[in-house]
């Protein structure tokens, strides 16, 4: 999850999340080497005592400071669309889970084999325990398992919203009447927190998502408990 | 990635179409083996499968079609006087599709007679 002074992205939780890190990793040093560059020129040509007036042309740096620049575009371009094909992939997810947004609460329905739903409201801040996030915490959690494939349908029962969770790589609008389709695998146990959005009236600030990832035998006896309630 | 392309299959199964040409002259064998094969999917049954028809992020449209193919297929299939089984896949899947709170409001509409779609 986020934590003061957090510079970069949080630590990914799927394989998806896992690639667009490094993708970002990977343009942005090259933004930094072009940048560092061009600064470093400017500091040059601001600093230096020497002047020129006879160079009128020169075909061999036109063609240099094009064709490096188009290369460097293609370096980028290509990790970049192969992230976006590889979000585009066909899934086989294992279950399928439908996020509603309301005003200003989210909640939960698997409905794949039994009717399950229940709502997941924020933790007041003066009912939070030693050690829980303000702003952040929910009183029923969105429960996975995990590294399975999972399908989330998300809509919204008033206004728009947007369910979101960072370190799943994952956001997706939530508009009344629509069923929007995302699906990631989590690699690993853990609880994932997000927040709404997309702005949606007073309380649009508190109304998180936590997303837990358990095990399928955690999982099953989740579900059976959540049924009894 | 390797992550990722483990998980990728494509499950596909008989569109809707398949079910409206069966005509009571078809031969009666063709009908136990496809209710087999329904049945057998059925028990595997875990999620709604991939549709090729609804490839994209809106996902509207495959809750809404299910849906109306399962009242349809009930209906058709009550009036032959054939058992209705083969219907209950649609209904799995649109179960897993739609929400709660749009299946209600669809069955309150059928029962008053305002439902939008065609049954």
């Amino acid at each position: 999850m986020a934590h003061p002074s957090q510079l970069g992205f949080q630590d990914a939780a799927s394989p998806v999340m896992e690639e667009l890190l490094h993708f970002h990793d990977h343009a942005l040093m090259i933004v930094f080497l072009i940048s560092t560059l061009v600064l470093y020129i400017i500091v040059a040509m601001v600093s230096t005592k020497l002047t020129n007036k006879y160079i009128l042309d020169s075909q061999e740096i036109e063609v240099i400071w094009t064709i490096l620049p188009a290369f460097i575009l293609i370096l980028i371009a290509l990790p970049s669309l192969r992230i976006l094909y590889l979000m585009d992939e066909i899934n086989d997810p294992h279950l399928t889970i439908k996020a509603m947004g309301h005003q200003w609460y989210w909640s939960y329905e698997y409905t794949d084999y039994e009717d399950l739903g229940f709502d997941s409201y924020m933790l007041p801040t003066q009912d939070l325990a030693p050690g829980q996030f303000r702003l952040l915490e929910a009183d029923h959690r969105m429960v996975i398992p995990v590294e399975s494939p999972i399908r989330v349908l998300v809509s919204a029962e008033d206004v728009l919203h947007s369910w979101a969770v960072p370190s799943l790589g994952v956001k997706m609008d939530a508009v009344p009447g629509r069923l929007n389709q995302t699906a990631f695998i989590a690699s690993r146990p853990g609880v994932f927190y997000g927040q709404c959005s997309e702005i949606c009236g007073a309380n649009h600030s508190f109304m998180p998502i936590v997303v837990e990832a358990v095990p399928l035998q955690y999982f099953e006896k989740w579900s059976s408990l959540m049924l009894e309630d | 990635m390797k992550g990722v392309l483990m998980y990728l299959k494509v499950f596909s199964f008989p569109p809707a179409c398949i079910l409206n040409k069966m005509s009571i002259d078809r031969v009666v064998s063709t009908d136990v083996k496809m209710a087999e094969d329904i049945q057998a999917k059925l028990e595997k049954y875990r999620t709604a499968p991939f549709d090729a028809r609804f490839p994209n992020q809106n996902q509207t449209r495959n809750c809404w079609s299910n849906y109306l193919d399962y009242h349809r297929c009930q209906k058709a299939l009550d009036a032959k006087g054939v058992d209705t089984a083969p219907c209950d896949w649609y209904k799995r899947v649109y179960k897993s599709l739609c929400p709660i709170s749009w299946i209600q409001k669809w069955d309150d509409q059928r029962e008053e007679g305002t439902f939008p779609g065609k049954i």
